[in-house]
Order: structure tokens, then sequence, then C-alpha cells
């Protein structure tokens, strides 16, 4: 497909590098030369230096013949505009990222007047994310499917859970909960496992599940269920507000630090029930001061990295609070990775992902579609969701007849809203989702899970 | 909340006031009164009771602001509590609620009395009450920080909590070196006025309570009729001391420093002190019928104004029986208070400058709506925060006056009574006017008013709102 990226930020460069690894014709538009120039020729992709709403730069990027048109530049407004220019010119699909939350409770209106395919606001989903795991703190991270009718939960297995040695099926022996083991880091690796498979003390663990089903898991094992009751966020962001909205309707106190003064002072307004602390987060006084030893989970959410991983090293050391930290810039993934600090956020991710979803579903006519498309395991796997529209190779025949690709599972069958863990005899058939967990990257129909 | 450093303070509050209780036991030795035995008593249970809150050091020393609020009210309370203990367990004063009235009263340096007959009571006890007026003066808070080893930070939030004044200021960088600065400045102007007193021929025992009186600005005397039976020449004394406690300690510091200039430029000092001068003109003036001659009316009227401004509430006359120009400009006086960083109580007035300061500013914004302007003291400016505090802080005293006035209605005294019974105790003067003017005093109140009362000195010695956040759901909030 043809696609043209507007706004060559962080977002855009990792969406032009995920969707040319995927094959697609890239375009990037940015207006500075330097950043242009600066992205790493890696990227297989045309560059050009302009402003991504005229039309002449639009139509010298081939606007005409053009699949899709992602804006994603630092101005909400440039960005619809850019879409809408698009849309007149080219009528291709477009995607449009706002973040100015104004903008955001309109934003079905703008959507549909505009006639933008979809628009997106990566902090939101980032809060979204974020609280996702407030509410089962022991989870390193919670992916929806199915509209929330199920989930992948990732967690950190302990010693108190008395799974080290077992394997794979002796847990299902075991525990009889209907949890799919779907995926298992163990240091740098990645391993989607089969029944076989030792689980071990430190393992990473990714169950699918339905979620009242991953609760009783959760609860069997001895893991802690209960959300928590109070929450410290360093940095005031967009992704602060809709959080602390998020967690203040889920009656959990939210204290905000922020530096800024006049940031505070709208915070305050923006969010009546929180309390907004002007401080520096990185004031150890101030912290301890506030409580954050007493705190049941500690977000920072501040725009330097290493602040982050500094202060959450920090509440580490003093609070048994639930760390989330968020990483902007991933240069050093590995060695965040091992520092253990709770899960991590990467909002970059978060909307590259969403975007990279919505182009699979787009690139597919035939038959069936990639409804929800996830990184998990460090982004060195995926789970997608496939809507099942007809009949083929892979439907209607019990699945150990199927020959899988290797690394690869079907985690879960959706049929008619029911969440089955699909056994052997199980079967997929028309009007299923399927949600498939693999280490291959690029699938985009149904029958690409065969081993060929 | 760090609590286990809210309890070691309040361990070495009790070590303190078991050392304190020792002076009046040496009184009840010398004079041989049996009711010395109550004083021991209580001296020992605040010993085991406060060595037991100190045996176990908390990990962490440091405290914030919370914590320093909440020590400070709490200090206050345990303090008057314990302190209440000679008065019930000896037998002169039953009831445990009066008890507890007197000695607030005491503490907080109000000196306002349940009792009809001061002189009924045993030396050492009478001793005991006037001196827990020099305790409470400057603080017993600020007296442990001279004392005990703390981080910086935490003092300050001691010190703020209970010093009164829109602003504590150091006078040396270090807090604890301005904690013992103001006591060593304390207790040489208390020697100074003994001596005073004792040139004067007055009784050891008199000068000693009467100098504990004036220094805290109490008011407890120990003669029924409070200072009326005194020499005009000790009269004199006390009311120059009185006037001088109620100055602002930092212009004592300037003047040590040899900086008596910059004291004397001081505007809450200037203001302080020419509405006292205004304040006895007027009331001479206007008490000439009473006093007959010029000079005796100025002389008692200047011990007058300079007890109710200064908040102390000793009397050589019972003023409630002077014209009504008189009286109301007396109840005015109860409202301002003397400076703030003083020993005195009422809403100080530093407080007032500001917000007459303020009304001026808001006159200028009327007529130029876009006009910048901020407001000074003693040239620097007023941050907004502390003009802010201020107006809060007018607020929650009017509220809680009202509140308190409405509570002890339901006892069905005069308006008069009530009102002035509210201000007297909530400014920490004593006396009021009407039924608790200078010659009655405070029994006939039940014992729920009593109890509002009680409240009503403490918030105003503590200024409110360390009193408040003890009531507040926030304070008790883990996180």
């Amino acid at each position: 497909m043809k696609i043209i990226i507007i706004g060559c930020g962080k977002v855009g460069v990792a969406l032009a590098g995920q969707l040319t690894q995927e094959e697609h014709d890239v375009v990037l538009i940015d207006v500075s030369a330097a950043r242009i120039q600066s992205i790493a020729e890696e990227i297989d992709a045309i560059k050009l230096v302009g402003n991504g709403a005229s039309i002449a730069i639009q139509t010298e990027a081939g606007v005409e013949k053009a699949d899709i048109m992602i804006a994603v530049t630092g101005s909400d407004e440039l960005n619809l505009l850019c879409c809408v220019i698009a849309k007149k010119a080219g009528d291709c699909h477009t995607i449009a990222r706002v973040r100015n939350p104004i903008y955001y409770e309109e934003i079905e209106f703008i959507r549909e007047k505009l006639g933008i395919s979809m628009i997106l606001n990566p902090e939101y989903a980032a809060a979204n994310e974020i609280s996702r795991i407030l509410r089962f703190p022991s989870a390193i991270k919670i992916d929806p499917f199915a509209k929330g009718r199920a989930e992948l939960v990732k967690f950190k297995v302990l010693p108190e859970f008395k799974l080290d040695g077992l394997s794979v099926m002796d847990i299902d022996s075991k525990y009889h909960c209907d949890v799919l083991i779907s995926g298992v880091e163990r240091e740098d690796e990645v391993v989607i496992p089969d029944g076989k498979y030792i689980i071990r003390n430190g393992d990473i663990v990714s169950i699918m599940a339905a979620p009242r089903n991953s609760m009783e898991f959760f609860k069997k094992i001895g893991v802690q269920t209960n959300p928590v009751t109070s929450t410290m966020i360093i940095g005031g962001s967009k992704i602060a507000v809709y959080l602390a909205r998020q967690l203040s309707s889920m009656h959990i106190r939210v204290k905000i630090i922020e530096r800024d003064k006049k940031r505070c002072d709208e915070l305050s307004e923006l969010l009546p029930e929180t309390l907004i602390i002007n401080g520096d987060g990185s004031n150890r006084d101030l912290l301890r001061e506030e409580g954050l030893d007493q705190a049941e989970a500690f977000v920072t959410l501040t725009s330097m990295d290493e602040e982050n991983v500094f202060l959450a090293l920090f509440a580490k050391e003093i609070s048994k609070a639930k760390l989330v930290t968020k990483i902007n810039r991933i240069a050093f993934d590995e060695i965040v990775n091992r520092m253990d600090l709770g899960s991590l956020i990467h909002p970059k991710f978060i909307t590259a992902d969403s975007i990279l979803q919505h182009v699979r579903a787009m690139q597919n006519t035939i038959g069936s579609n990639v409804e929800t498309l996830y990184h998990i395991l460090d982004g060195k796997a995926e789970a997608l969701e496939f809507l099942i529209r007809e009949d083929s190779e892979v439907t209607n025949i019990p699945l150990m007849k199927i020959r899988l690709k290797d690394n690869l599972l079907i985690g879960c069958i959706n049929r008619g809203g029911v969440i089955r863990i699909p056994r052997g005899q199980d079967h997929i058939q028309k009007g299923d989702t399927v949600i498939v967990v693999t280490s291959h990257k690029g699938l985009s129909d149904i029958r690409d899970i065969l081993k060929k | 909340m760090n609590y286990s450093i809210i309890v070691y303070i309040i361990g070495w509050i009790l070590n303190i006031e078991a050392v304190l209780l020792l002076l009046p036991c040496i009184v009840a030795v010398i004079y041989r009164e049996p009711s010395g035995v109550s004083l021991a008593v209580t001296a020992a249970a605040c010993l085991v009771l406060g060595v037991l809150l100190v045996l176990r050091k908390p990990k962490r020393q440091i405290f914030y602001a919370a914590e320093g609020f909440v020590t400070v009210s709490l200090s206050w309370v345990v303090l008057s509590v314990m302190g209440a203990l000679p008065f019930f367990l000896s037998g002169y004063i039953p009831n445990p609620v009066d008890a507890l009235f007197e000695t607030v009263s005491g503490f907080t340096t109000t000196g306002a009395s349940i009792l009809t007959s001061v002189e009924a009571l045993p030396n050492c006890l009478l001793f005991w009450r006037s001196f827990t007026h020099w305790i409470g003066g400057m603080g017993v808070l600020v007296f442990l920080l001279c004392l005990l080893p703390m981080a910086g930070g935490s003092r300050m939030n001691l010190m703020k909590a209970e010093s009164p004044g829109p602003s504590v200021s150091r006078l040396v960088p270090k807090v604890q070196t301005t904690a013992k600065i103001l006591y060593e400045i304390y207790i040489v102007m208390t020697i100074i006025e003994i001596v005073l007193l004792l040139l004067g021929g007055m009784p050891l025992f008199d000068a000693l309570t009467s100098a504990f009186g004036t220094a805290g600005t109490g008011g407890f005397g120990i003669k029924n009729d409070s200072f009326a039976s005194y020499s005009p020449y000790l009269q004199n004394v006390v009311t120059v001391f009185m006037i001088l406690f109620g100055i602002n300690f930092n212009a004592y510091f300037f003047i040590i420093m040899g900086k008596a200039k910059q004291a004397f430029q001081m505007e809450e000092v200037r203001a302080y002190l020419l509405v006292i001068g205004a304040s006895i003109v007027a009331i001479t003036w206007n008490t000439l019928e009473i006093f007959q001659s010029v000079g005796l009316a100025f002389q008692q009227a200047a011990f007058q104004v300079g007890s109710i401004v200064t908040t102390t509430g000793f009397a050589t006359t019972d003023f409630d029986k002077w014209p009504q120009a008189s009286r109301t400009i007396l109840v005015m006086l109860m409202f301002m208070g003397a400076c703030a960083g003083s020993t005195g109580g009422g809403m100080k007035v530093s407080r007032f400058l500001i917000l007459i300061k303020t009304v001026k500013k808001e006159l200028v914004q009327l007529v130029h709506p876009n006009a910048v302007k901020k407001i000074k003291m003693d040239g620097k400016i007023v941050e907004h925060e502390v003009v802010r505090a201020t107006n809060v802080y007018c607020v929650a005293y009017v509220l809680i006056f009202a509140a308190s006035m409405l509570l002890i209605a339901v006892d069905e005294q005069t308006l008069v009574t009530n009102f002035t019974a509210v201000a007297a105790t909530f400014n920490n003067i004593g006396p009021g006017l009407d039924v608790v003017g200078p010659s009655g005093n405070f029994s006939i109140f039940s014992n729920f008013s009593k109890g509002i009362l009680i409240f009503d000195m403490l918030a105003g010695r503590l200024e409110i709102f360390p009193i408040l956040v003890l009531f507040s759901r926030e304070t008790w909030r883990k996180f």
C-alpha cells in the first residue's frame, strides 16, 4: 500500500519503521529539513521537506494514488487540516493525531464531519493502559481483546506462587482455570510455549483469558488482585489529566506533583478532586512529605526518561508502591527492562500500534480482518485479533489437525461473546473472532497462521 | 504521618513539664503547704509517662508541615491536661472541667479564671497558675527547640505552628539559635521586671508571680482585686512591661545588635505604640469625671489600655463601670491585640496593617482596574501568600467567633457577657465586660460553654489553624 506520513516526530518515525518493514511504500513529510535528514537510512522511504497541509507537497508525495495519509505532526489543527486536504485531493483514508482534550471531547463530531477514518489520542490511550494496570497492580501489562471480553495479562512469577518447575500442562491440570499461557520472557529470550515448557521463578508470563477467569487463576496462585486505593503521579502531563480523571471516577485518591506553577493552576481547574502539589518531583523530602511511603502506586510521567527511571528506582527503595514508568525514547531498553521498574509505558508504541492495526485492517480485502493488534512480549511478538468473515482452509476443522507455524498459538476464540480457550478438538468457524499470539511479524490474514 | 516522632516530641514535652512542676513544689516546701503533694504526684506522673514515650527514638527524625501542626496542637492539649491535675488532685478546683479551664487559661496566657476567690488557693498552686503564663508566653515547643537536636526544616515546621503572627522570621540563619535568642530576651526582661518590682517594695512571691503574668501577657493575679491594691509605682512598672512584652521580639534583637533605629522603624511597632498612645489619651479624657485628676486618670487609663491591648488582663480598677466610649475602645483593643512575634494574643497589629493596606490597594484597583500594586511592610514586599493567609485567618476568626457565641448563648447570659467572654478568651485576654468583667469571673458558665471557651483559648493562642488541622480529615489520611 502507499502510505504518506506527515510529521516525523517519535511516532512518525516509529511508524515509518514498522510500515517499511511490512513492505509498504512510505512517503515521509516534515517541515524541518534537519529532522528529515536525521532520519536513519534504514527507513526505506521517500523523504520530503515541506508543509504537509500544502496541496503542492501532498501532490508531490502522490496523494492521488495514496491509500492512507497519516498526520502526526505536533499540532492538532495542522493534522486535521492535512487530513481534510488529503481527503479532498486524493480520496484516501486519513488518520490524524489529536491530543487537545477540548477537541477530543468532540472527537466523534469532528471525525464524521471531516471524513477522517481514524483519530488517535496517544495520551488518552496511554492513560487507559495505565489505569487498567492500576486496577490490577500485580500485572505488568494488560491488553484487552474482543472489546474487553478477553485480556492478555503479563505478570512476573514470584517464588510464593509455587509455579517454579511446573510445565504449562501441569499448571493447567493443577488449577483447572480457563487460561492459556501464551508467552514467556526469560532474560532476553521470548518464547511462545507449548505444553511441555517449564516455568521458572522470575519468568515474565503472559496469560490469555476472560477477565473473570484470569482473576480466578490469580487468586488460586495467591496473587493480590485488589485495585490500588491511592496513586502518586509525577508530572502533570496530558496523560496525567486523563489518568487522574479515570482513577478519581474509580474512587482512587490521586496526588499529582508538578514543577510548573502555571500548569498546576490549570491542573487544579481540570481536576477538582485531585490534590495538585506544586514542587519538584525529584525532591526526596517533598515525596516523603506527600506520603510516597504510603502510596500504593507511583506513576512517573515526566518528559525526561532518566528522571522517570530514577524516581521509580527511588520509590522502589522506600515504598511498596506499584511502579508505572513512562519511557519516551528507548535507546537502552534491555537495561531499563532489567531494572525491574514495574510496568513500562511507551506512548509512541501505543500510537504506532493502533495505527498499524488500522492499516492492516484496511489492507485486508479478502475475508478476514485484523481487528486488534498489540505488540507484546517487549515488541518481540504480536497478538492479533482476526474476524473470520468467510470460510477458508482453517475453518471448520479441529485445531489439532491444522499445521500451525512454530511459535504461534491460537489464544482464544470469541464466539458470540463467549470466550473459549481453544483445545485440540475445537474449531474456528465463520463469525468468530480469533486471537493469535505469534512472534512472526506482519500477519494480515487468518490463513497466514498455516505452516507453509 | 510520622506518628512515632509526634509521640516522641510529646514525651519530651511531658519531661519538661515534670521539671517545670518542680518549681511550685519548692514553693510548697518553703511555705510548708500540704497541697504540694498534688504537684509532686503530677510531676512524677509526667516524668514516668514522658520517659516511657521517649524511650523509643523514632527511626526517622524528620517531620513535615502536617506533623508540625499536629505535634504542636497535641502538645498543648497534653500540657494542659497534665497541668490541670494539681488543681484537681488538691481538691481546690473539684470540677475537672474547671481545672482544665484554669490551666488552659494559664498556658494560653489568657488569664480568665473560674475562681471566685483567688486568695483561697495555697501559694504553691498560685505560683503554678502564674508560672503557666510564663511557660505558655514564649511557647513550650520553642523552648524544646532550644534543647532537642533536630533537622533544620523540622524545627521550622514546629516554630511556624507555635509562633504568633502572619509570618515567622528567623533572626539568625539557624532556627535553634533563633529560639535560644528569643528565650534569652524573654528571661532577661522577666528578671529586670522582677528586680524593679522588688525595688518598689513588693514581696518576692508577689514579684515573681506578677512578672510571670506580665511576661507571658497572661493576667492571673494572686489577689482578688488583681492589681488594685499595689502602689502606683508597681502598677506603672507593670504597665511599662506589659507594653514591652507586647512588642515584636525582633525589635529587641535589633536593639541587641545595635540597630536601635531599625527597631523603631518597624511599622508594626510604631502602629502599636501609636494606637496605645491614642487610646490612653482618649480614655483619660473620657474618664476624667470618675478619677477627678488628670494624673490618676492617665495612670489608670495607661494600665488598663496596656493590659487589654497586650492581652494580659490585669486590672487596677473595674473598667466595666467606665463610660461607654472607654469600654468600647477597650473592646476594640481586645481584637487588635499585640504585635506579631510577641507573647501577646489577639489578631495582631501586623495583620491589621496588612488588611488595611489590602483595602487601600483594592481602592486603587477599583479606580485603575489594570493597576499592578504590591503591598509593602517595612520596605519589603508582603508576599501574596501572606496576604491570602491573613485574609483567610480573618474569615476563620470571624466564623469561629460567631459559632462560639452562638453555642455559649444557650447559657442565657447577656449579649455583652457572651460577646466579651468569647473575645476575652479567643484573644487570650482574660476579663471581659459585664458578668465576666474584671470583678467577675467565668464560673457562671456551664461545663459545655467552658469547653467551647477552652477551645477558643487554644485556637486563639495557636492562631486557629494548627488546632483546626487536628479536625481535618486530610490530616489523618494515610495518603
